[in-house]
């Protein structure tokens, strides 16, 4: 069972649906004991930083995610889910994250005009180990990004992935049992499944 | 540049069932919008777009299960368009899984509905879709009804606003090539390009290989929507990918 944090923001339903689709049941909450309870954590997030971890704290949901990370339970922040590990996020204005991972989220600035903001479409990632979150993925493997923000300053160590827009930027990152995605496993296809697949079986390997 | 350029079929969809879309023999049931999905998918279609092509009231009710149903089995993004006027149409469509809500006609009745809509849901699922027809070179109006009215707007004016407003693409359709397989309207998508700072979808007048090439690499759209090349089997997504890679055109290959 994956418990995913639903803490009022955005549709869980796609990345409901895609763990069910990979075999593992889901229990959405924004219930501290749920939380402490899990043994696979999925903290997802869409929009802005700031509405995203005020919510958090307004479920009263910071504490409980972060004892989660601590006591090792395989945990994946999705998008602004991984954004929000990071200590603090710059996007309309300045907001503490979880600080669980030393860094910070700014926007995409790109010398490069041709390049669009928001960086969507399908990248590839660049693997910098191997990973059991990434177990058989090819080399071309692509995801799927929508997002106008990325951590950086952040821990060479703590960086799994790279992907380039107009620079190389962290778009999977990982220490110990936390790790965070920038992109949208379930809107990423095959690859995507794959990544979740390999998460769930996270907890088998533990 | 690691990042792909998109495929990004098209299937219009009235009262639940799909009426321009594929016709193959391996299809059991070729108006059923979710085996048409899972064929796009498994060909590696990069996205979906569900026209909504009746888009009466009483049938919104429909295409939200149609929506609900491809979302929770096809995991690549879905946009939906046709007749959602108001922020409880998008908020409904978003709910039932789709990615991105495509606004036409609504939009240019209401341009505060890019605004809200970007506001509440965010930039990213904002997609302006505008219907254009050339005037003269370099000078584009918009119309509505599959072309056959014109609303006296100018087209590059209306794409700056739509995206001064809050989209998050523009899906720009030449209803001068549309159904028509000349190609693209590239000078069209080239000035977009320079114009606007979001992504460009182009629609209209696809009909071979070539001239999804040349809206990449001349028109410099980020995206091409497809809807009879692919339907009518011409070509297969596998095969437009294969041609577009050996012209050194980046795509996702799955």
């Amino acid at each position: 069972m994956v418990t995913v944090v639903d803490y009022g923001i955005g549709n869980l339903r796609s990345l409901e649906k895609a763990l069910i689709h990979v075999g593992s049941p889901v229990l959405r909450t924004d219930l501290a004991e749920d939380i402490a309870a899990a043994d696979l954590l999925i903290l997802p997030g869409v929009g802005a930083f700031g509405a995203c971890i005020q919510a958090i704290r307004q479920h009263n949901l910071e504490q409980p995610i972060r004892d989660a990370a601590q006591r090792g339970v395989p945990f994946l922040g999705v998008c602004v889910g991984m954004q929000m590990l990071f200590e603090t996020g710059l996007e309309r204005g300045t907001f503490p994250g979880l600080g669980l991972l030393p860094g910070r989220v700014v926007p995409f600035e790109l010398a490069d005009r041709r390049l669009k903001i928001p960086h969507m479409g399908w990248n590839l990632i660049t693997p910098r180990y191997d990973s059991a979150l990434l177990k058989g993925l090819s080399d071309d493997a692509r995801c799927y990004f929508v997002h106008s923000f990325h951590p950086t300053s952040i821990r060479e160590a703590d960086i799994l992935a790279t992907t380039n827009y107009g620079y190389d930027f962290p778009s999977i990152v990982a220490r110990a049992n936390v790790f965070g995605v920038q992109f949208h496993p379930e809107k990423s296809h095959r690859v995507g499944l794959r990544i979740l697949s390999n998460f769930v079986a996270l907890r088998a390997d533990s | 540049m690691s990042l792909a350029k998109r495929i990004i079929p098209c299937l219009d969809v009235d009262q639940g069932r799909v009426v321009k879309g594929v016709n193959f023999v391996d299809l059991v049931d070729a108006g059923d919008p979710l085996e048409q999905a899972f064929h796009y998918n498994d060909e590696g279609a990069d996205e979906l777009v569900f026209l909504d092509i009746t888009a009466t009231h009483d049938n919104r009710g429909i295409m939200r299960d149609v929506v609900r149903q491809t979302a929770d089995q096809v995991f690549i993004p879905l946009t939906v368009g046709g007749g959602l006027r108001t922020l409880e149409d998008i908020r409904q469509m978003l709910h039932a899984g789709a990615d991105k809500v495509s606004l036409n006609s609504a939009a240019i009745r209401n341009p505060e509905l890019i605004t809200q809509g970007a506001e509440e849901f965010g930039s990213q699922c904002m997609v302006v879709a505008i219907d254009v027809k050339r005037i003269s070179s370099g000078r584009w109006e918009v119309y509505t009804h599959g072309g056959r009215r014109p609303v006296g707007i100018d087209g590059l004016a209306w794409a700056a606003e739509a995206q001064e407003r809050g989209a998050g693409e523009l899906l720009v359709t030449s209803m001068d090539r549309d159904g028509t397989r000349y190609g693209y309207d590239l000078e069209l998508l080239a000035t977009l390009d320079t114009l606007v700072g979001i992504p460009v979808i182009a629609s209209g007048g696809a009909g071979s290989l070539d001239h999804l090439r040349d809206a990449f690499v001349i028109g410099r759209a980020h995206a091409v929507l497809a809807a009879s090349i692919f339907h009518f089997r011409t070509y297969s997504i596998e095969e437009a990918k294969a041609f577009l890679q050996s012209c050194g055109i980046t795509v996702r290959v799955s």
